[in-house]
């Protein structure tokens, strides 16, 4: 049995960054993955002849420039090309376009509301503000509020003079941004509802939650705070599909001495005295190390991997109470041609923008509804991005390939598992819903693939197909993420430290989790730190 | 003008009369001028039909704070003894619950809601313990706001590392996830989510929900009572206390504005043209009405206003009064049992249900209601062996898409009627009168902006420091002399008396300085 | 209602078609959306006809509100800091808008057209705010950016190209004084103000009659020097004139994220236009906390040693460079002051007129970068300000 200095469990965005971070300090790691795949939720799969899906997570803002650099990823061939703008298709015939040109942005918004038009700036200031705040804990392991350790209490005085130096009014704006809905902080800038609904989308995405649930403003800032080359809140395709970023930090990681194995699948974490000893594969295979690293959701590591034995019950039952819940399904689409939107004027720069197709309020909390009584959105809020329109390299000439997210998909039927036919119907759904904005879509389909929360869960593992790894609510946010008392990215058990999404700051193509937990790890090990901080003032 | 006073407070609800009494206590003269013709606001009982009375709002009392009862010495006189809540069941397998203890349960539950209710309680304590003073400023570098951050603080950790952290886990969730962790009888699942939801623009799902429902169990962890005469008994022994501390008190004086001069209060102006002079306005009214039309934008900033005018205060929560020739048969009721608290909220996804509709300003199909009949507790309220039942049903927006037309009235009432017709089926046969007061009608009979019973919605976001607006949380308001103390300000609504109280010590402790 | 595709590229002003027959370097730029010139056959020239004889500029693309109705004097005394009801109808204020923190959103000019009806003039776009400030009152807002076009005619040739050009009774307009004339059919408001500190008209009008008052303007300034400017030119002007500049000067407060970025009227030595007599503003509670504990910056006027422009540099309070206190905002060589000028902002109680600061300049010749430290004094007035621009009547030259 070979001994390692640390195993990684799951080769995701996360786990691999914790490997590559690790390896690059020296140490000798392994990283083992389910799948005969790398990448986890962020991939590029050849499903169909020559087309490659981003068959999950299917654009890249968020991930953190100080580990693309620190990881050198442009020398593993990632490249993140931004694109323009979104439009939102409207039942009369119109739309609203958000254009990436400012002026163009500011007509656009004006040509329903000037007052809307110009409260666009305050509300851009004030978001940012937030965006502001939260960014600079990104690369930062979040202080334990009950704690008395020197470390924490510094980390939470570094928070309290933070709030001081922000200044009293902006400590209650952030108090009500914290805690307020999508819908309600849109209400208090915009007065014209497609607008709100174009803008409230970013609110709940991902999330078990409606536009008109408390907490959802917050959600705005994990689609707001990424960044591409200093473009706040703008959005790139990565070249080659999200498998790009996997693979670059797999090729980081490969670069440093570390090990990958594929279709080596962990059965259970190895406890023993009280420590993690290793893992045993699914195949009966074991592996050694003292430092084990779950990139897996909290509840599959310490639900399915773990002996109940190896856990406090107190503990247990505060991951079973985790919530993490299947809000979003997906729809990958070979396309024969380019979809034409008769509603759109010709060569309009938002044909390679991100589309929607829903445009009141009343429909995007509709779509919620249907969720809460255990059901797909009948009329669903669609997240769609066509990114062969900017990357020449994802499906042969003059074919496309199309990425259609969609929020509200739960993970069971009223409690019960989908049949085929269901998958079926919600995948017309969703077909048709585009359709009646382009009537040529239908015929230039080629092939599609279906993903449900329970079709996520099964393939990649995330439990309930949660693309977050766990709500992000404010109970589940900060020092209470994963559960409160383990958001320093270490587990009850001596030797297991946790990676993904289901930590701090939580989940989108970021690989913060990941960066951070491996300057834990490095730090308990007594090791130099290889993760960078953040830039800072940005 | 006639003879000026040290204040004047604007509206004798509760909290009014409250903060009046303890100002005059302190030494104050004090003038309080009430719009309708009898004290109380909310707190009122009054007839809807021939020989029938109830309390017209807020029928039952589990809020009121201890200390404004020692304070101003209330006697309380309360119709019956200790009262139980009751969740209907359509099966007659009804679900009872007071204080931790529950029946009508498996086992689980029952230990399962006395650890629930134990830890609640001690979570409720602390909150309440910073309801009863005005909040904290933020940021600031006060001695007096950073000994009140520190308070909180050692609150919260003398709470122990664990109980701390579930406070903070909890403190932003939903009541929905609680109960379904928590309790395997849909029946209480659904009663402690409607406990949750009650006068707010919330359901079972949405996160805030445990804090709304620990607010209702800050004071009294959840007692209730109701008062000897309905809720306009209380306001008479408030008001009595008041005039016995030396405040004057008109009744049938609407104050058409708040007169500013030189850029501060200077009095005010009734709609009789009648002037009253002070330099200290004390406004029970809610914030809105206070600011956008008592006082007048002109006369305060443009951010100030605009934060006024977001404030939520979408009322939901209606009352409805029935006459009855008898008591209706619920069925697997108690006789007894007609004293206490009925609810009908049969799981928490009916509330949730209930709660969908409100939304797109549409009235709940299947409402959920808390019911009582004041009137077997307290025959007085009706002719010699009839009865009153006094409920509040959810959810009937404010602004209802069509406007509350007679026709939705008599729809939306039906729809009660009905829906409670499943566990009582006789009760349409009993019922001589009823009385729908829905928002609109809230509004217009007790001059509370959007009927909403805490004058705007009790969410995280309008809570504590920033209730009822980013920086004028300590119930001064940023115009020389203004004061707010009703439930649009900390800590908000419900018969509890904090908000005038704590408005007095602010005002009282301010002026000394 | 039918999909309609909003303009794409850049918008045009009634005048572009003009200025592009004058235009020789092809030089452009984007002011809110619009094209307008940095220049149009050469900056220095075209500043000197500001100074010297009279240059036109296009204000357009300046954002304009009508503000009209019964509350309309109320409503705008209580937005702006200044005391509005001094200002009768055909006068026009210099005024700037706080929130209620004191912090400056924009500055702007104000045109009391007739009673009960004001147009707001500002470089940024203010709908939301100026529609906010009239929740509770009786007062319409309208955006008239598009309906209006507008010229600047700076210089001291300007009044008498304009009375050559047929405008009657321009000699007893006052500086801030406006008057309506219709001239050959077309309704034209004038307005004795401008952004170059000189003598200078500008004019506003139907964006339908504007060719025809630019081809009458300039046929009658061809004899007195008469030039189309641009943006470089009039930048220049301004500084000159010591006026402050939204984006380069100070952040409107609500497009600004950072906390202490912006500023106050008294942190801009605009205190003589904040009026506590006034018994509510909009800031005014927060002004006069400031005034009573103290503002935390102030804007200074430099008059620096040497001839090597200021711009980006730090400020110190020594000559060593050890107390860093500030900044520059706007710098140039002044040609007709023959100064070394700037505008800057320095941390209080630093910057009393007539005190010394210090400037660290770097300046390049050659590819080479050289550094000094420059003395600068702190000015009072505005550094150009001629006689000519008060006279009432002015001269006639």
């Amino acid at each position: 049995m070979k001994t390692y200095d640390a195993i990684v469990v799951g080769a995701g965005h996360n786990g691999l960054t914790t490997a590559a971070f690790l390896a690059k300090a020296g140490l000798d790691v392994v990283c083992v993955e389910k799948n005969d795949y790398i990448g986890g939720a962020a991939v590029s799969r050849n499903l169909h002849e020559d087309w490659i899906y981003s068959n999950c997570s299917y654009v890249c803002s968020l991930l953190r420039p100080e580990i693309f650099r620190a990881l050198e990823l442009h020398r593993h061939d990632l490249q993140v090309t931004p694109f323009g703008g979104s439009l939102t298709f409207m039942q009369n015939g119109d739309y609203y376009g958000s254009y990436h040109d400012p002026d163009v942005a500011y007509r656009e918004r004006a040509r329903f509301s000037r007052r809307d038009a110009d409260a666009y700036e305050r509300y851009r200031s004030d978001t940012m503000r937030q965006c502001r705040i939260i960014r600079d804990f990104l690369l930062s392991t979040p202080p334990d509020p009950t704690s008395f350790r020197p470390k924490d209490l510094l980390g939470l005085m570094q928070v309290g003079r933070k709030f001081l130096e922000v200044g009293e009014d902006r400590i209650y704006e952030s108090i009500r941004f914290w805690t307020m809905s999508v819908a309600e902080y849109l209400d208090e800038y915009f007065e014209t509802d497609v607008i709100k609904a174009a803008m409230s989308g970013s609110g709940i995405i991902g999330t078990a939650l409606g536009i008109h649930s408390p907490g959802t403003a917050y959600v705005l800032l994990h689609h707001y705070m990424g960044d591409v080359d200093g473009n706040v809140g703008s959005w790139g395709f990565a070249r080659g599909g999200m498998g790009a970023v996997s693979n670059a930090i797999a090729g980081a990681f490969r670069s440093y001495g570390g090990e990958l194995r594929t279709e080596a699948g962990v059965d259970k974490i190895i406890v023993r005295n009280g420590r993690a000893q290793g893992v045993g594969l699914e195949n009966g295979d074991e592996l050694a190390a003292d430092i084990i690293v779950s990139a897996m959701d909290v509840k599959r590591t310490f639900l399915n991997c773990m002996d109940s034995s190896d856990l406090d019950e107190k503990f247990r039952t505060r991951i079973e109470n985790f919530k993490i819940r299947g809000s979003s399904g997906k729809l990958n689409i070979a396309l024969d041609g380019l979809p034409t939107f008769p509603a759109l004027p010709a060569g309009n720069s938002l044909m390679i923008s991100d589309m929607h197709f829903i445009d009141s309020m009343e429909r995007m909390e509709r779509a919620y509804d249907d969720w809460k009584a255990g059901t797909w959105s009948r009329d669903p809020y669609i997240d769609m991005v066509m990114p062969t329109t900017v990357d020449p390299t994802m499906a042969p000439p003059g074919k496309h390939f199309m990425s259609c997210f969609i929020q509200y998909c739960p993970h069971k039927l009223e409690g019960r598992d989908w049949t085929d036919p269901e998958r079926e119907a919600f995948a017309q759904t969703v077909i048709d819903q585009i359709a009646n904005y382009s009537p040529d879509f239908k015929d230039l389909i080629v092939h599609y693939e279906v993903r449900t929360p329970a079709d996520i869960e099964a393939e990649i593992g995330i439990t309930e197909g949660n693309i977050f790894h766990g709500e992000l609510t404010m109970d589940q946010l900060l020092f209470n993420r994963p559960v409160p008392g383990y958001a320093q990215y270490r587990a009850p058990v001596a030797g297991l430290y946790l990676c993904g999404s289901s930590t701090h700051p939580g989940g989108g193509v970021m690989a913060a989790p990941g960066a951070n937990a491996a300057r834990e790890i490095l730090a308990d090990l007594k090791r130099p730190n290889t993760v960078p901080e953040n830039f800072g003032d940005d | 003008m006639t003879d000026g006073y040290d204040a004047i407070v604007v509206g004798a609800g509760h909290n009014g009369l409250v903060c009046s009494a303890l100002l005059a206590k302190a030494g104050k003269k004090v003038l309080v001028l009430e719009a309708n013709e009898r004290v109380g606001g909310a707190a009122i009982t009054r007839e809807f039909a021939d020989g029938y009375a109830v309390s017209a709002c807020a029928h039952l009392l589990y809020q009121l704070q201890p200390k404004v009862r020692k304070e101003l010495g209330l006697s309380l006189r309360l119709a019956g003894g200790a009262m139980q809540t009751v969740a209907l069941s359509p099966d007659r397998q009804h679900v009872r619950y007071a204080g931790d203890a529950v029946s009508g349960v498996a086992n689980a539950d029952v230990r399962s809601y006395r650890q629930f209710h134990g830890q609640m309680a001690r979570f409720a304590n602390l909150l309440n313990t910073h309801l009863n003073s005005a909040p904290p400023r933020l940021g600031t570098r006060h001695y007096s706001d950073l000994a009140k951050l520190a308070r909180l603080g050692f609150d919260l950790r003398r709470l122990g590392r664990d109980e701390m952290r579930t406070f903070l886990r909890l403190i932003g969730i939903n009541i929905h996830d609680e109960v379904t962790e928590r309790f395997e009888n849909p029946l209480l699942r659904g009663a402690l989510s409607l406990d949750a939801v009650l006068g707010t623009h919330l359901g079972p799902r949405s996160p805030n929900t445990i804090m709304t429902y620990l607010y209702r169990l800050a004071a009294g962890h959840g007692r209730l009572s109701a008062p000897q005469g309905g809720m306009g008994s209380l306001a008479e022994e408030l008001a009595q206390a008041a005039r016995g501390a030396g405040v004057t008190i008109r009744t049938g004086m609407p104050v058409k504005r708040i007169i500013v001069e030189n850029g501060r209060v200077a009095g005010v102006e009734t709609n009789s043209g009648e002037r009253f002079e002070s330099m200290t306005v004390v406004s029970n009214a809610d914030p809105k009405r206070t600011i956008m039309e008592l006082v007048g934008t002109r006369h305060v900033e443009t951010g100030f206003t605009r934060r006024i005018n977001n404030i939520r205060m979408r009322g939901n929560a209606a009352k409805l009064h029935l006459a009855l020739e008898r008591l209706p048969a619920f069925a697997g009721l108690a006789k007894a049992e007609y004293g206490d608290r009925l609810v009908v909220a049969p799981d928490e996804h009916y509330v949730e249900r209930a709660f969908n509709p409100a939304k797109y300003g549409e009235s709940s199909p299947q409402p959920v209601m808390e019911i009582t009949f004041p009137s077997v507790r307290d025959p007085a309220l009706a002719p010699g062996g009839k009865h009153v039942m006094s409920c509040i049903v959810q959810y009937a927006p404010y602004a209802l898409a069509g406007g509350w037309t007679d026709a939705a009235r008599e729809a939306f009432t039906r729809a009660c009627i009905e829906t409670m017709g499943r566990y009582a089926p006789d009760l349409e046969s009993c019922v001589t009168a009823t009385e729908l007061l829905t928002p609109v009608d809230i509004e217009r009979e007790f001059h509370i902006t959007g009927g909403h019973w805490h004058h705007g919605e009790l969410a995280l976001d309008q809570f504590m420091f920033v209730r009822p607006v980013c920086g004028a949380a300590q119930y001064r308001m940023p115009l020389d002399g203004l004061y707010l103390c009703g439930a649009g300000a900390h800590p908000g609504g419900g018969i509890s008396g904090a908000a005038g109280r704590n408005a007095a010590m602010f005002i009282l402790k301010e002026q000394s300085a | 209602m039918s999909a309609r595709e909003v303009p794409q590229g850049r918008l045009h002003t009634p005048f572009y078609p003009r200025m592009v027959a004058l235009d020789r370097l092809n030089a452009w730029h984007t002011w809110k959306g619009y094209t307008v010139p940095d220049a149009l056959y050469c900056a220095d020239t075209e500043y000197f006809a500001i100074r010297n004889s009279t240059g036109v500029f296009d204000l357009t693309p300046m954002t304009k509100y009508r503000i009209a109705g019964p509350d309309a004097l109320v409503y705008i005394d209580r937005l702006v800091t200044r005391d509005m009801t001094k200002i009768r109808p055909g006068r026009v204020a210099y005024a700037v808008w706080c929130n209620d923190a004191g912090q400056v959103i924009d500055d702007g000019t104000i045109f009391h057209l007739q009673d009960g009806e004001y147009r707001l003039c500002s470089q940024e776009r203010h709908c939301a705010w100026l529609m906010d400030a009239a929740l509770g009152l009786d007062v319409t807002i309208t955006d008239e950016t598009a309906d209006v076009a507008a010229l600047a005619v700076q210089g001291p040739t300007s009044f008498a190209i304009l009375k050559r050009m047929g405008i009657e009774g321009l000699g007893e307009l006052k500086p801030f004084g406006l008057m309506h004339v219709e001239f050959e059919g077309c309704a034209l408001m004038i307005s004795r103000t401008g952004f170059t500190g000189d003598l200078g008209y500008e004019l506003w009008m139907d964006p339908e009659s504007a060719g025809q008052i630019w081809d009458r303007l300039f046929a009658a300034g061809e004899i007195s020097g008469i030039r189309a400017i641009g943006t470089d030119a009039l930048e220049l002007a301004r500084i000159e004139a010591g006026y402050i500049m939204a984006y380069i000067d100070f952040l409107p407060a609500h497009a600004t994220v950072r906390t202490g970025r912006t500023r106050s009227p008294l942190e801009l030595g605009l205190d003589w236009l904040v009026d506590f007599k006034k018994p509510n503003f909009n800031g005014r509670r927060a002004l006069a906390e400031e005034n009573r504990s103290g503002s935390s910056w102030r804007l200074v006027k430099l008059d620096i040693e040497g001839n090597k422009p200021a711009n980006h540099a730090y400020i110190f309070a020594d000559a060593k460079g050890r107390r860093n206190i500030g900044f520059v905002t706007s710098a140039a060589w002044s040609p007709v002051c023959k100064q070394n000028i700037a505008l800057g902002t320095v941390r209080m109680p630093h910057g009393a007129p007539g005190s010394q600061l210090w400037v660290e300049i770097f300046y390049q010749r050659e590819m080479h970068w050289s550094r000094v430290m420059a003395r600068a004094e702190v000015v009072d007035k505005p550094f150009w300000f001629p006689t000519r621009r008060g006279l009432t009547p002015p001269e006639l030259v």
